[in-house]
């Protein structure tokens, strides 16, 4: 049984709570969240492909204006140029389109637009998708070079974090075009 | 000789169970499905099944299996996701000839699925637990490539655990035949009067449409369904024999709708009258990984199905357009 003064102690740290976050539990964890997601996306490198980089007076830099809306639809991109080994790569100048033995991917829309982007997914899709490396946790494979094999390991608070954050940034309407295989391969499997 | 080397080495490695949870058997005859040490009998109390639309699997011939504990039933209230007792078993027995792999469902007593396959030797007196990674590329010469793959154990939760019951081919439509001997043996209960009445049909407008829409209920449905998690590409295969007019929700989901996929020439999920612009049959045609449906368990087009397709999409009116 709680003593008094044990009562009294948990009613003050439950009413310190309170104050110190100024809101309700649940608001309070939301916005944990939020914040937890925004600087998990942050130093997991997101914008590092799945934001258009720009050229600017201080060097190329992700455009924030575009922040992870992956492929720029209106850049249509030419066959890549064969690297001598052992090159192996070839990255778009907006380094969000990647030519390699496995063909050629494209970086994800992660902006909340329902048509084009995450709009509609739920968390499951979400994680299920990091988590298997497979489109919507069963679909294609996701490409190099998305780091699946890293980020399979967040943890499913961390993953759902993370989409909380995407859920909440700006609206991009920009349809990213499907992946390719390798020419060879894919004539041979049609 | 290749088979033979790594049924070895399946023996050797063995497979570890997660903390807590019980391990697999190692071999299949551990199972349960047989009566006998040289698994050629099925136990008495293990009911042989068949549904009406099978899945595709690169030709390969199967049986299938279920157990449920003595004493207990399958509760049929939900008709469209039966609940299955814990402790209840299935087996789906794969073969180009020779045997290859059975595949296993589990409900343990916990109430969660477990899934996993079992490699036959190649000369067929044992079945070891495949790794939970599955197997890929086994040599197999009677099979499509003269390969075959064991699936992954996360490719059986892809498939399986898309839908309402992880269970795919034991429902009430895809038994529809059987239901009054199930309900007579006391395999199922519950099950609604009027589903007994009158055994589940797909409603469709003729026999051609019929069949396509059964083959991509039990080929598309579990993972394209408006219940589970791919939900959200509001394209639903899935047949509900709850619902009225399930078939024709399932047709206002593709007949004429655009869709998110592009593939060339394709210009809706089903283009009425032209399979050659239809998305879904594109997909269906192709072996390109990128492009490929199902995404899992198929190397070999199932070219009697895209006949069975392109008559269907050709016989659908541009009128039928959503």
């Amino acid at each position: 049984m709680y003593s008094l003064k044990m009562f009294v102690r948990i009613a003050l740290v439950v009413a310190a709570s309170f104050a110190r976050a100024g809101e309700p539990p649940a608001a309070a964890a939301a916005s944990e969240a939020l914040a937890r997601g925004k600087y998990l996306v942050t130093v997991a490198g997101c914008n590092d492909c799945h934001t258009p980089w720009k050229l600017t007076p201080e060097g190329r830099k992700p455009d924030m204006d575009r922040m992870l809306s992956g492929h720029p639809e209106a850049l249509v991109m030419p066959v890549a140029p064969t690297p001598e080994q052992p090159w192996q790569m070839t990255a778009a100048a907006t380094n969000t389109a990647f030519s390699g033995p496995w063909g050629v991917s494209f970086t994800a829309n992660l902006t909340p637009d329902r048509e084009t982007g995450l709009g509609k997914w739920t968390v499951r899709n979400f994680t299920e998708t990091i988590r298997t490396g497979r489109h919507l946790g069963r679909g294609r494979e996701i490409l190099p070079p998305m780091p699946i094999p890293m980020y399979k390991n967040f943890t499913d608070e961390d993953l759902a974090a993370i989409f909380t954050y995407l859920q909440s940034i700006p609206v991009v309407k920009n349809r990213v075009p499907e992946p390719r295989l390798p020419a060879a391969l894919a004539s041979a499997r049609r | 000789m290749l088979r033979t080397a790594l049924h070895g080495l399946l023996l050797l490695s063995g497979v570890a169970g997660a903390a807590g949870v019980p391990e697999l058997p190692a071999h299949l005859r551990d199972t349960g499905l047989y009566a006998d040490a040289a698994m050629t009998q099925v136990r008495s109390e293990v009911l042989p099944f068949s549904p009406q639309y099978p899945l595709w699997s690169d030709g390969a011939s199967k049986r299938r299996w279920i157990h449920v504990p003595e004493g207990t039933s399958i509760d049929a209230t939900r008709p469209d996701a039966w609940e299955f007792p814990r402790g209840t078993k299935l087996w789906k027995e794969f073969s180009h000839g020779d045997r290859i792999e059975t595949r296993y469902i589990e409900r343990s007593v916990d109430g969660t699925w477990r899934y996993a396959s079992y490699v036959w030797s190649a000369d067929g007196r044992d079945a070891v637990l495949a790794p939970a990674v599955g197997v890929r590329d086994l040599p197999v010469p009677t099979a499509p490539g003269a390969r075959y793959s064991i699936p992954a154990q996360d490719d059986c939760r892809a498939c399986h655990e898309g839908a309402p019951v992880p269970v795919l081919g034991f429902s009430a439509l895809q038994l529809s035949p059987d239901l009054q001997a199930l309900v007579a043996g006391s395999t199922l209960k519950n099950l609604p009067a009027e589903l007994l009445a009158h055994p589940p049909r797909i409603e469709a407008a003729n026999p051609t449409e019929r069949a396509a829409l059964g083959y991509l209920h039990a080929n598309c449905g579990h993972c394209h369904n408006d219940d589970g998690p791919l939900a959200v590409l509001e394209m639903s295969l899935a047949h509900r024999v709850g619902t009225k007019e399930s078939a024709g929700a399932v047709l206002r989901s593709i007949v004429g709708v655009p869709g998110e996929f592009r593939i060339a020439g394709g210009t809706a999920r089903v283009e009425p009258g032209q399979p050659e612009a239809s998305v879904l049959a594109l997909r269906m045609r192709s072996r390109e990984p990128l492009q490929q449906m199902p995404p899992l368990g198929t190397s070999a087009v199932d070219l009697e199905a895209m006949s069975l397709i392109g008559r269907w999409i050709e016989s659908l009116s541009v009128h039928q357009s959503k």
